[in-house]
C-alpha cells in the first residue's frame, strides 16, 4: 500500500521503473537514448542541461531516433561541444546565436526535398536555444519560422538572463532580478518592471500548431509535451524554465525546487495551446507566496531586509501582483479551490 | 559590351533574355534544391525568376523559402547544405552586410552554398546602383569570389561554381555588376540540360546531418586548434586556385566557350601599360583599348575573374612584361585607396612597375570611354598620380569641405562656456534663464582619446 503512494505518478515524480512501461520517463528506461551523455562542462545543479537532456532524449523516443537538432550559441552548446570533443549522440548543428530557428528550417527543407521528412521512418527536427537566442537575437528567425510553419520544434531553454556571457539581462529577465546589466542599485533595482517578452504568448499569436511552457520541476510533463510535440506538422514552441544556479545565485540542489515554486507561485503558468488558444493548463497545487520563490535566489535579495539593508516590500508587492495576475489570466486555480 | 562567343556545338539555344533571368535559368539548371528568398535591388529579379520556376513546376524537386531577411537565407541555406540539399541564395549590398554573420559561418562551416551578388553599393547615403563595395566587405570570409564580364560569363560561372563549390566543401560567390548586368538584355547561349547533368554531378556532402550516422557540425574550438582550421580555410583556397582553371577549361571543352578561370589577358602580349579590371567594366576597356590601339598605344587589359582566391602568379606572369599598371576599381577602402590594387601590389612586389590606382564608378556613376581614354592618356605620360578617381566632380567635394571648416562646431571650449553662460543663443524654452545658471559652473571638458573634445553642454542636464 504504500509503494502505491511512495511510486505516485504526479507531479513531483522524475520516473519510475515500476510503472507501466507507457507511463514511465524517458529516462527511467534503460534504453534510453541519451542524446546530450555524461562528461559534459555544464555547472553543478545546472537546469539547462537537465531539460535539454529530457527533453532530447523525449523527442529521440518520439522519433523513433530518427532527429536532427540545430543549437543556437549559449551554455548548451559552450559546454557540450568542446572540440574535439561532443555530448550529443544525434546529428546535431550548431551554427550561430541568433539563427538555429533558420537553420532548421533549412535542414526541415532539405529532408522534405529529399523525401525524408516521411516515409516509413521520417526524420525530424528540432531547433533549441537559450532564452537571449531566442528571445533577443534569434526572434526574428524564430518569428520567421512559426510565420511559415516550418515544421520545426523549437525548445527555448529559459534560464532568464544570458548565463554564457556573464549572467547579463535579456529580454526573458523578470522585473527586480540583479543581473551584471540590471545592477542592485539605485531607487528601483534589477531589472524595469513592465519590459521584456513573454514568448509563448508571442509564438500563441502566430497560430502555430502547438505551444507549450514546461519546467524542469516536473520532468514526466515535460516528456508529454515533447512527445506530443513530435505528433504534430509544422512550427512548434515550447518554453522550458531551466533555473540557472550561477546566475539565480541559488543553491546547485535547489534547481528543481526553484522550477516547482515558480510555477506554484504563479509566476511560471504552465500550460498548452494550439493554433492560438489554451488547451490545458497545469493548476497550482500547493499555492505559494513570491517570496517563497524569490527568497532562495540571490538575484533577488535587495527585496528582502537584510543585513541593515531595509529591502524593497513594495517591489515584492508588484511581483505578487504579476503572479496573481497569471493566476487570474490562465485560470491556474480552480474557483472551488481558491474559495 | 563586347560581343557573346557565338556557340560552337550543337547542345543549348541562344536567347535575347535579361541577365537576371540568364542566372536564374543557370541556376535552375544547376537542379538546387533549396533556394532562399529575400528581395534587395539588384538581386530580385534573379530570386523571381527562380521562385516562378519552382511554382510552376518546371524546377523539381525544389524548396522555394521566403525568408525574413538575408540573414535568415543564408541560415537557411546553411541548414539545407549541412543536411545534404543543394542550397543556393543571392543579395547585394545591405543584405550582403547584413547576411554577413552568416556568411563566415557558411565557410567556416565548409558548405558548398552559391549565392549571386548583384553589386551594388553601400550606403549611406543610400544608393542602389553599381560598384563592389558589398563583395569586397566580404574580402575575407572565406568564400570563392568569381567576378563575371557579362552575362554570358555570369550564365556560365554559376554552373561552374556549383561544381567547384561541391569538390572542395567551400562556398562560392558569382559576383555580376548590378543592373549593367543584372538588368541587361542580351543574347546568351542557354545549355541543354543533359549537357549541366553531364557537367555537374549531384550533390555528395562531404559531412551531413543523418541520424544514421550522427556527426557533431559547429563545435566551440578553443586557442589549441583554431589556427589550424583557419590555415585550412586558406589551404582550401590554394585548392581552388588549381581547380578554377580546370574548371573553366573543361567547361570550355564541353559548351564550347571560355569563361571564368583565373584571370583573361587582352592585347597584353607587348602592352607597356595594362589596366587590371574586375567585372563588366571590361568591355568598356577592351573598346577604349581598341581606340588607343589604333592611336598606337601600347596598351592592354587584365580581366580579374576569380578575386578570391586571388591568382597572385597569375597576375605577376600577366603584368610583369609591362612598364606601368592601372587597377582600374568600383571599390574604395576609406583612409588608403583601391581593395584590390592592395592584391595587385602584392602579386608585383620586387617588380619596378609604375602603379597607379584608379577609383571609378562608385555607386553607379557612369565609366565612359572618353574618361578612360584620358585617364589611359594621362598614365602613359606618366602624369597619373597614384591614387586618383575618375570623374570625380571636385567642385562638390571643395564645397562642402569649405562649409564644413567655415561651420561652427562645439569643439573649442572657450566658445562652450560663451554660449553656456547666455552670450549665445543655445537654449530654448521656458526655462532658458535657470538652465543657463545651472549651466555656468563651468565643467573640465573631456577629451576622448584620439577625439575631439565632446560638449559639455550635453551632459547631466535634465
Amino acid at each position: 500500500m504504500t509503494a502505491v503512494k511512495f511510486y505516485q505518478t504526479g507531479t513531483f515524480t522524475v520516473g519510475n521503473r515500476l510503472l507501466a512501461p507507457e507511463q514511465r520517463s524517458v529516462q527511467a528506461s534503460t534504453e534510453r537514448n541519451n542524446s546530450l551523455n555524461s562528461g559534459h562542462r555544464a555547472c553543478q545543479g545546472c537546469g539547462e542541461a537537465l531539460g535539454a537532456r529530457y527533453a532530447v532524449d523525449a523527442a529521440m523516443r518520439a522519433t523513433s531516433g530518427q532527429l536532427i537538432a540545430a543549437n543556437a550559441t549559449g551554455c548548451l552548446e559552450v559546454f557540450s561541444t568542446p572540440y574535439p570533443e561532443t555530448s550529443w549522440q544525434l546529428p546535431w548543428i550548431h551554427s550561430l546565436f541568433g539563427n538555429a530557428a533558420a537553420v532548421g528550417t533549412g535542414i526541415a527543407a532539405a529532408l522534405k526535398v529529399k523525401g525524408r521528412d516521411r516515409g516509413e521512418k521520417p526524420v525530424r527536427v528540432i531547433a533549441q536555444g537559450g532564452d537571449g537566442g531566442t528571445t533577443d537575437i534569434g526572434f526574428g528567425c524564430l518569428s520567421g519560422m512559426f510565420e511559415r510553419n516550418d515544421d520545426v520544434l523549437y525548445i527555448c531553454y529559459d534560464n532568464e538572463a544570458y548565463m554564457n556571457t556573464g549572467v547579463q539581462r535579456s529580454s526573458a529577465t523578470p522585473p527586480a532580478a540583479r543581473t551584471a546589466t540590471t545592477q542592485a542599485l539605485g531607487r528601483e533595482p534589477g531589472a524595469v518592471f513592465g519590459q521584456g517578452k513573454n514568448l509563448p504568448l508571442i509564438a500563441m499569436a502566430h497560430e502555430i500548431p502547438y505551444v507549450a511552457t514546461a519546467t524542469v520541476a516536473d520532468l514526466h510533463d515535460l516528456e508529454a509535451k515533447v512527445e506530443r510535440a513530435m505528433a504534430i506538422r509544422g512550427a512548434r514552441y515550447l518554453h522550458i524554465l531551466v533555473p540557472c544556479p550561477l546566475g539565480w545565485g541559488a543553491a546547485s540542489h535547489d534547481t528543481i525546487r526553484l522550477a516547482r515554486l515558480a510555477r506554484e507561485s504563479g509566476l511560471f503558468p504552465v500550460f498548452e495551446a494550439q493554433h492560438g488558444e489554451i488547451t490545458a493548463v497545469q493548476k497550482i497545487r500547493h499555492r505559494v507566496p513570491v517570496a517563497d520563490y524569490l527568497k532562495p535566489q540571490k538575484r533577488f535579495a535587495h527585496l528582502f531586509a537584510h543585513g541593515g539593508q531595509a529591502g524593497h516590500p513594495e517591489m515584492l508587492a508588484r511581483i505578487q501582483a504579476d503572479a496573481d495576475k497569471n493566476i487570474r489570466r490562465f485560470g491556474l486555480i480552480d474557483a472551488a479551490q481558491e474559495a | 559590351m563586347p560581343p557573346v562567343e557565338a556557340a560552337t556545338r550543337p547542345g543549348g539555344h541562344r536567347e535575347q533574355i535579361e541577365g537576371s533571368v540568364a542566372v536564374a535559368r543557370a541556376v535552375a539548371l544547376a537542379r538546387p534544391e533549396v533556394i532562399c528568398a529575400y528581395p534587395i535591388s539588384p538581386q530580385t529579379h534573379i530570386v523571381e525568376g527562380l521562385g516562378a520556376l519552382v511554382k510552376s513546376g518546371q524546377l523539381t524537386p525544389c524548396e522555394f523559402i521566403n525568408v525574413e531577411s538575408e540573414f535568415a537565407a543564408m541560415s537557411v541555406a546553411i541548414g539545407a547544405s549541412a543536411a545534404g540539399a543543394r542550397a543556393y541564395t543571392a543579395t547585394a549590398s545591405q543584405g550582403l552586410l547584413f547576411m554577413a554573420e552568416a556568411v563566415y559561418n557558411a565557410s567556416g562551416l565548409g558548405l558548398p552554398i552559391v549565392m549571386t551578388v548583384a553589386n551594388r553599393a553601400i550606403g549611406a547615403p543610400i544608393n542602389i546602383w553599381n560598384d563592389h563595395s558589398d563583395s569586397m566587405s566580404q574580402r575575407d570570409c572565406g568564400w570563392i569570389q568569381l567576378f563575371a564580364e557579362n552575362n554570358q560569363e555570369a550564365l556560365d560561372l554559376h554552373l561552374q561554381a556549383f561544381k567547384l563549390a561541391e569538390e572542395l566543401s567551400l562556398p562560392v560567390m558569382v559576383c555580376m555588376d548590378g543592373f549593367i548586368l543584372t538588368h541587361a538584355y542580351e543574347p546568351v547561349n542557354l545549355p541543354d540540360q543533359a549537357e549541366v547533368d553531364a557537367f555537374l554531378p549531384p550533390y555528395v556532402p562531404r559531412q551531413v546531418l543523418d541520424p544514421a550516422e550522427p556527426v557533431s557540425i559547429g563545435a566551440m574550438v578553443g586557442p589549441e586548434a583554431f589556427m589550424e582550421v583557419r590555415y585550412l580555410a586558406h589551404a582550401r583556397q590554394l585548392q581552388a586556385l588549381e581547380r578554377i582553371p580546370q574548371i573553366a577549361d573543361e567547361f570550355a571543352q564541353r559548351f564550347g566557350r571560355r569563361s571564368g578561370g583565373l584571370v583573361r589577358a587582352y592585347r597584353c602580349d607587348d602592352a607597356a601599360t595594362i589596366v587590371v579590371a574586375l567585372g563588366s567594366v571590361l568591355g568598356t576597356l577592351k573598346d577604349t583599348v581598341d581606340a588607343l590601339r589604333d592611336e598606337g598605344q601600347k596598351i592592354g587589359v587584365l580581366g580579374i575573374h576569380s578575386f578570391r582566391p586571388f591568382p597572385l602568379a597569375a597576375v605577376r606572369e600577366a603584368l610583369a612584361g609591362a612598364q606601368r599598371v592601372v587597377v582600374l576599381e568600383k571599390s574604395f577602402s576609406v583612409g588608403l585607396g583601391g581593395v584590390v590594387s592592395t592584391d595587385v601590389r602584392l602579386a608585383l612586389s620586387g617588380l619596378h612597375l609604375h602603379g597607379h590606382t584608379v577609383v571609378a564608378g562608385l555607386g553607379g556613376r557612369a565609366i565612359t570611354q572618353a574618361s578612360l581614354a584620358r585617364m589611359l592618356h594621362e598614365a602613359v605620360a606618366g602624369t597619373l598620380p597614384p591614387l586618383s578617381f575618375l570623374d570625380l566632380d571636385w567642385r562638390i567635394v571643395n564645397r562642402q569641405l569649405e562649409r564644413e571648416a567655415a561651420q561652427r562646431r562645439s569643439g573649442p571650449i572657450a566658445e562652450n562656456l560663451l554660449r553656456d553662460l547666455g552670450s549665445m543663443p543655445a537654449v530654448r524654452g521656458a526655462d532658458q534663464s535657470e538652465r543657463a545658471e545651472r549651466r555656468a559652473a563651468p565643467k573640465p571638458a573631456r577629451v576622448p582619446s584620439g577625439g575631439r573634445p565632446t560638449d559639455p553642454s550635453d551632459e547631466g542636464l535634465p
